[in-house]
Order: structure tokens, then C-alpha cells, then sequence
């Protein structure tokens, strides 16, 4: 997309304080019209920090989050699970760099999104500093972790912002193989031995609260809810959306036989929901600021992949100029 | 040497299947314009979405400019005898 080096900041600083305002209206007009806001549209700079914040925390979430399932890719336990694995991983960098394009377009650079992300200034999704000590947490963050992304996710297609829009839409189709491969690989598990069906409840154990939390704070607590949903970057609330993960993902718990880590849920027959217990938003703050379990480690393993990877894109750069400079040559 | 220096950014457009346009899908970086097609094919067909790649220096897109969309689009707003509904033919006649 080609917005990259427009200056944003120009024509509103430019504008009149009253030419700002009514340009502001116009714009929230548009937005509540349903239109599309297209990279080089007029855009409050308020605007566009969220944009820039929300789609580049997401890239950093999706590349952050070839790790803990890259970490089973070698020990995979069949040819096929293994070609089903590269092949997720392989969308989640994909998904990365779909976002990372649509961010472009708001005029900040992939260089300064990366190295955000490595000195440990950018946040990503907190889901992605747990661990993954078995075969079932790789069953348990597709269906769990990739189930409630969807769920935040489907949203996000009629988003305001064209670009971001748009790159939802690829997301949100390819996202639900890999739902569909985690839930496939508990029931393998739950149909399997004793043993194993104990390694499928440990995971539930380990992933039903972090996934619940990908939601965010509730609604009482989220800072940027209420601006996001007038500017139509959001349409649904935090409570909401994970009120409606935990009545879709309980009966499929049920369904493989697993008992969900809360003692407080129940069914409401009245409310038609399930009503489920607090959660501890202590450890979410913790992981959020770097004490989760994994956090330093995913940091670590980032960093060193970018500093390895320098020679690479150095030497093709070098190759790319040698050839541009023979055909110059040649031309002359 | 371009050391440090970051793959320049391009614009893909794919064509779907025979018989359909090339369409703007997004955007890669690359060293060069043969990179670009390779990344390109990574990000955007892993699923057999194309049978064809385009790819071009984003520096070398030119736009229209949305805030001047009213004046350039303006000579075609009062020219509605251009569409076929704009001419009233009566209804015995038939093949029109």
C-alpha cells in the first residue's frame, strides 16, 4: 500500500483550528455512514495513533506467536501433524505480514515497528508468554487461543479502516483451519489412553484463564473501549466477546470430556449464557509487564532470530545494488 | 553499501485465475523486484489464491489525491444521459 513517507501530520496542523473541527466532523460523518476510511482520506492523528498502535500490537502478536507452537514442530507426533504445524505457523508469520502492510499505510515504517518490538517498547498479546510443556498445548492454543482470536477477530472485517478491514477478511478465512486442527488434535487426545486424556485436561488447565484474558480488562476497566467503538475500529465490547467465547468453547469441553478449571460456572437458563468465575486479573497485569512465564525467552528468541538474520538481508541488499549497478553499467 | 538500510517496500497485485484482472492485495519488502515476487507468493497464495504476480516500487505508485476526489470526478456528476436508463422507450417496444 503506498501512503509510506506521506506526511499525516501536515494538513491538520496546517488547518485552521476551525477547518480542523469541521473536517473532524466530516470524518465521524463518514464514519457513522459506514464509509471506508482509505490510507490517503483525512484522519484525526488521534485516529491514526490507535490504528497504528492496535494493527502493529497485533503483527507483533501473530509473530511472537510462531513460537510457543514452533517449539513443537520438530517433536510433532506424525508426518501429518508435522506438515499441519508448518503449515499454521507459516500463516501466523503470514498473518503478521498482512498486518504489518496494512500499518504501512498509516505512514510508520516496518523498521520502526520491528525495532519497537525489540527493545520491548511495542506490547503484543500476553497470551504468547505461556509456556508449552506437551503435545496438548499445541491442540489446546488451536482450538482455545485461535478460537478466541477468531471470536475478536470476525469484528474487526467491517472495521473503518480499509486496509485493516481488508486484511482481517484474509485472516479470519484462513484462521479457521487452524481452529478446527486444535480441536482435532484433543480428540485425539480425549479418545486416546488415560494418559493422554490427562495431558489434554492439563492443557485445558493451562490455557482456559489466559484465554479468557485475550479479551482484555472488562469493560469497566478498558481505557480505549469507548473511542474505538464511536470510530467503529471496535463493535463489541471486551465482556461481550468473551461472554460469547465461553458460551460457544463449554460445550465443546463437554463435548470431549474435559472439565473447565471453574468451579463457578454454571448454566443460566434464564440469561442463556454461561456465568463463569472472576478472573485474576493480577497475573494478566504481571505477564502484560514482563513477569509472565515466557516473556523474557520469547524476547530472547526474537532478538536473536533479527540479529542472525542481518548478514541476510544485508547480503541481499548488496547483491540487489550490484546488479542494479551492472545494468547501469551496461545501459551507459 | 546499504548496510542497515531497510528492503524497500512494493505493492502486489494478483490475478486470481485466467480471465480476471490483477488486483491490489497488499504489500512486501524486498531486495529486489525477483524477491519481491517470491515473498509475495509466501504471503498472499499460499492457498492457490493466483495464477499470475505483479509487483511494483510503492515510490512509484502515483495517486489521485482523495481531498481534490470532488473536482476530479466532477465533469462526469451531470452527464446521466450516458446510462441507458436515462432514455424512456415505451414498453411494446421489445430488443432495446
Amino acid at each position: 500500500m503506498y501512503t509510506q513517507g506521506l506526511d499525516h501530520s501536515g494538513p491538520e496542523s496546517s488547518a485552521s483550528h476551525a477547518e480542523g473541527a469541521s473536517a473532524a466532523l466530516r470524518f465521524q460523518a463518514r464514519i457513522d455512514a459506514e464509509e471506508r476510511i482509505e490510507p490517503k482520506d483525512w484522519m484525526p492523528e488521534a485516529y491514526r495513533q490507535t490504528l497504528v498502535r492496535q494493527i502493529s500490537q497485533h503483527a507483533h502478536s501473530e509473530i511472537v506467536g510462531m513460537l510457543p507452537e514452533g517449539n513443537w514442530i520438530t517433536r510433532a507426533p506424525s508426518l501429518r501433524r508435522k506438515a499441519v504445524l508448518i503449515a499454521k505457523v507459516q500463516d501466523e508469520g503470514g498473518h503478521g505480514m498482512y498486518l504489518y502492510s496494512a500499518a504501512e499505510t498509516l505512514g510508520v515504517s516496518r523498521e520502526q515497528m520491528t525495532s519497537q518490538l525489540l527493545a520491548g517498547a511495542a506490547k503484543y498479546s500476553s497470551i504468547f508468554n505461556y509456556p508449552t510443556p506437551t503435545w496438548a498445548d499445541v491442540g489446546a492454543i488451536g482450538w482455545l487461543v485461535d478460537g478466541a482470536a477468531i471470536i475478536n477477530q470476525i469484528p474487526l472485517c467491517r472495521c473503518s479502516y480499509g486496509p485493516y478491514a481488508r486484511a482481517m477478511v484474509r485472516i479470519c478465512k484462513e484462521e479457521s483451519f487452524h481452529q478446527r486442527q486444535g480441536f482435532e488434535i484433543m480428540l485425539a487426545l480425549c479418545r486416546g489412553t488415560p494418559a493422554q486424556q490427562r495431558m489434554a485436561q492439563q492443557a485445558l488447565a493451562r490455557w482456559w484463564w489466559p484465554s479468557l484474558m485475550m479479551f482484555g480488562p472488562g469493560d469497566a476497566e478498558s481505557k480505549h473501549s469507548a473511542q474505538s467503538m464511536r470510530w467503529k475500529i471496535k463493535r463489541f465490547s471486551n465482556d461481550e466477546l468473551r461472554q460469547h467465547f465461553v458460551d460457544v468453547t463449554v460445550p465443546q469441553a463437554d463435548y470431549l470430556g474435559l472439565s473447565v478449571p471453574d468451579r463457578e460456572l454454571r448454566w443460566d437458563a434464564t440469561a442463556g449464557h454461561y456465568r463463569f468465575g472472576e478472573i485474576d486479573w493480577s497475573e494478566f497485569q504481571n505477564v502484560l509487564k514482563g513477569d509472565g512465564p515466557c516473556n523474557r525467552e520469547r524476547m530472547a528468541a526474537r532478538r536473536r532470530a533479527h540479529e542472525e538474520g542481518q548478514w541476510v538481508r544485508d547480503a541481499a541488499l548488496a547483491h540487489a545494488d550490484k546488479q542494479r549497478a551492472r545494468a547501469t553499467g551496461r545501459a551507459a | 553499501m546499504t548496510s542497515r538500510a531497510e528492503w524497500p517496500l512494493y505493492e502486489v497485485f494478483i490475478r486470481a485465475r485466467s480471465g480476471l484482472e490483477h488486483k491490489h492485495v497488499g504489500s512486501v519488502h524486498a531486495a529486489d523486484a525477483r524477491m519481491a515476487i517470491e515473498h509475495a507468493r509466501d504471503v498472499y497464495t499460499r492457498r492457490q489464491e493466483g495464477v499470475s504476480i505483479w509487483v511494483v516500487r510503492s515510490v512509484d505508485i502515483v495517486a489521485s489525491d482523495p481531498a481534490e476526489a470532488d473536482a476530479l470526478f466532477e465533469p462526469a456528476r451531470d452527464k446521466v444521459y450516458r446510462h441507458p436508463t436515462f432514455y424512456a422507450i415505451p414498453d411494446e417496444v421489445k430488443n432495446l
